[in-house]
């Protein structure tokens, strides 16, 4: 499919690398996530819109999953209404497409959706849809070895997590199977806004940062230009934030969003974005 | 043929584990220390004393005999789970789990509960070893359970009611399994069934699989060998799989697992996620699960709130897909003809989950015959669920009190 943008012939390579390519400029990616279908079928677009205004270098799409067990109460309210809303799978494609020509698009994807379409249909379509990589939080590295080759065959990129409590041996193992960005999680715990980053975060990108090739991006519960900055000095190379804009959504609508996202952007380029 | 999960965790196809990648370390923990203490002589001896003078066991095995003479088929047994310390099989996992936490060196425990046996169970066993423990409880659940609400706070369980969702079982494993992700360096998740990511499905078989040993060695005494048949209620599916596991793949002994069929099938208003469901992952398994084609869970029902539940341990997935057990269901108004029978019949109130298996059992005891010997599972007693029934018949408590003795 034909790319928006005119500026990189970087990006006519595949999805993963366009992906990739997002974290290349030494400044910190800022990868905004919305659920698909929320607050209103046509409102999600007008949210993506917002982001990408704000210039969001890589967009988070959250699939709607009835029993989203990694995510806390923001984000299940999302989804649920998502849901209500009728957004179906058909829909989270066909949302994607309206933006992954102008910026890498990651779904964060619950594994049943996927296994329920069947992986190789699922892949497809969403290769279709120039969707460049899918963050699926209940599909550790071991379950995901068939399906990773997959979806290296359909270009589309696999990021997997890791978590504070991830030992080093697997840490390399995840290293291996990332092919997009590594999601850093950086609590013990569900998504949701947290008012400081956690400790553990930093000791985690450390880890990350010596054995990953691909870009370490930081999440859950990043909810302050404050926090993400910290990020940024503890190596994070992109930041990932999506209850805190969820709820921004909720209260303010999608300009609101915008508005603080173009903060939040605003920070890190004044702050420790120039790393590296 | 006997079914080994190897060490990733699967029976066949079915089974893994996918949760979140923070979950992971502690399910290496737990299964390194299952391994380091199934065996272990002083570990095995604890389980053991406690399962004999806490819990009662060994449970009895019974001659169900006006029944038998009722059906007129073959005989009928019950293995009496309900004459286990806090009314139900759900004791014998959450003893040995609670074991396992300790010699782990987990302070905190956190449990689901569907009808609330097993919060009752979990809270019981936290107070024996002196844990702090946290039940989660669909808000629906904690209407139509009151009596075990009140059991669990008297045993020292904080009942946490969630309102995610229908408020019933599946919405208090998301809730539990939240909990455990946000909190698992101190706290051990005592999950009550055969679901769940490796290696709950094997541990929770392994030590529900007490009533089957002891069912095997019983049949032997009193009918000089094997039952013909076995039958289980199956929701999640931990004391179907209790009862069965010795008599996987023998030849004579049929096993049967009954799941709830709600106001039927064709509502689509049931549990039976094995009879009506397709192959799917939820709570860190991949098994048969109740779905759109979209692959979103869909919220089961039944009159038994241990039985409403959209998926079923991964180990019954495979037994099912090998026909080494069949799989059957039984409606609402069905299971509840059959606990008013066994009430009235044998002076045993059954939980309604039970009631599932006794009425199945009754079509069987004719397909057997005379002669032929049948063991129900009689996987807990009813008091709980006395409020519900008298609700569904119509009659507030004093009315049943006169109905009864009109009799």
């Amino acid at each position: 499919m034909s790319s928006g943008r005119t500026e990189g012939q970087a990006r006519a390579v595949s999805p993963a690398e366009g992906l990739r390519a997002a974290f290349a400029e030494g400044r910190t990616a800022l990868i905004p996530y919305l659920t698909a279908g929320y607050p209103t079928l046509e409102g999600a677009y007008e949210v993506g819109e917002a982001y990408l205004e704000a210039g969001a270098d890589v967009v988070e799409i959250g699939v709607p999953f009835s029993d989203p067990l990694a995510d806390g109460p923001t984000i299940q309210n999302t989804t649920n209404r998502a849901l209500e809303n009728g957004a179906d799978l058909g829909y989270c494609f066909e949302f994607a497409s309206r933006f992954s020509g102008r910026a890498p698009v990651v779904l964060l994807v619950y594994y049943n959706n996927i296994f329920a379409r069947g992986a190789e249909e699922f892949l497809s379509e969403a290769a279709g849809t120039g969707v460049s990589g899918l963050v699926i939080p209940d599909l550790p590295i071991d379950e995901a070895v068939a399906f990773r080759e997959m979806a290296g065959e359909k270009g589309v990129a696999i990021c997997p997590l890791v978590a504070p409590t991830t030992r080093d041996a697997r840490l390399e193992k995840a290293a291996e199977a990332a092919s997009g960005f590594v999601y850093c999680v950086s609590v013990a715990g569900v998504t949701g806004a947290r008012e400081v980053l956690p400790q553990g975060a930093v000791e985690l990108l450390r880890r990350v940062r010596q054995k990953f090739s691909v870009p370490a991006a930081l999440g859950f519960g990043i909810s302050t230009p404050e926090a993400a900055v910290e990020a940024a000095e503890a190596g994070a190379q992109g930041v990932i934030v999506g209850s805190k804009l969820m709820q921004i959504v909720a209260d303010g609508g999608p300009e609101a969003a915008g508005a603080w996202l173009r903060e939040l952007r605003a920070a890190l380029d004044r702050g420790a974005g120039t790393e590296g | 043929m006997q079914q080994e999960t190897d060490k990733t965790g699967y029976f066949g196809s079915f089974g893994g584990r996918y949760v979140p990648e923070t979950l992971i370390h502690a399910l290496e923990e737990l299964e390194e220390a299952y391994e380091r203490y199934k065996g272990d002589p002083e570990f095995v001896e604890e389980l053991e004393g406690l399962s004999r003078d806490f819990v009662g066991r060994a449970t009895p095995f019974m001659f169900a005999e006006r029944l038998t003479r009722k059906w007129g088929g073959a005989n009928v047994w019950f293995k009496r789970e309900d004459l286990a310390h806090t009314g139900a099989h759900k004791i014998n996992n959450a003893l040995g789990q609670i074991l396992l936490a300790d010699r782990m060196g987990k302070s905190r425990i956190i449990a689901e509960t569907g009808a609330g046996q097993h919060g009752v169970a979990t809270a019981t066993v936290a107070a024996l070893y002196g844990k702090e423990c946290v039940v989660y409880m669909g808000e629906e659940d904690t209407r139509r359970q009151a009596p075990n609400v009140l059991r669990m706070k008297l045993l020292g369980a904080e009942v946490r009611p969630v309102t995610s969702g229908s408020g019933t079982l599946k919405a208090a494993l998301n809730e539990a399994i939240r909990d455990w992700v946000t909190n698992v360096e101190d706290t051990h998740y005592i999950i009550g069934t055969v679901a769940g990511p490796a290696p709950y499905p094997r541990i929770v078989r392994d030590l529900q699989a007490v009533i089957g040993r002891e069912t095997e060695a019983q049949a032997r005494e009193r009918l000089g060998g094997d039952p013909d048949a076995v039958v289980a209620c199956v929701g999640g599916g931990s004391n179907a799989i209790g009862i069965f596991h010795p008599f996987v793949g023998r030849e004579g002994v049929r096993l049967v697992g009954v799941e709830a069929a709600g106001r039927g099938l064709e509502t689509g208003e049931h549990g039976a996620s094995l009879t009506g469901g397709a192959p799917g992952v939820l709570h860190g398994s991949l098994s048969y699960v109740l779905q759109t084609a979209d692959g979103q869970i869909r919220e089961a029902h039944s009159i038994s709130a241990g039985l409403d539940y959209p998926s079923v341990g991964p180990e019954h997935a495979y037994l099912k897909d090998e026909g080494l057990v069949e799989y059957v269901s039984v409606t609402d108004e069905e299971a509840l003809e059959a606990f008013l029978s066994c009430s009235r019949l044998e002076g045993i109130i059954p939980a309604l989950e039970s009631a599932h298996a006794i009425s199945y059992a009754e079509g069987l005891a004719k397909e057997l015959g005379p002669g032929m010997n049948m063991v129900v599972n009689m996987s807990g007693r009813g008091d709980k669920d006395i409020g519900v029934v008298a609700e569904h018949l119509g009659i507030d408590a004093r009315e049943a009190e006169e109905a009864s003795g009109d009799e």
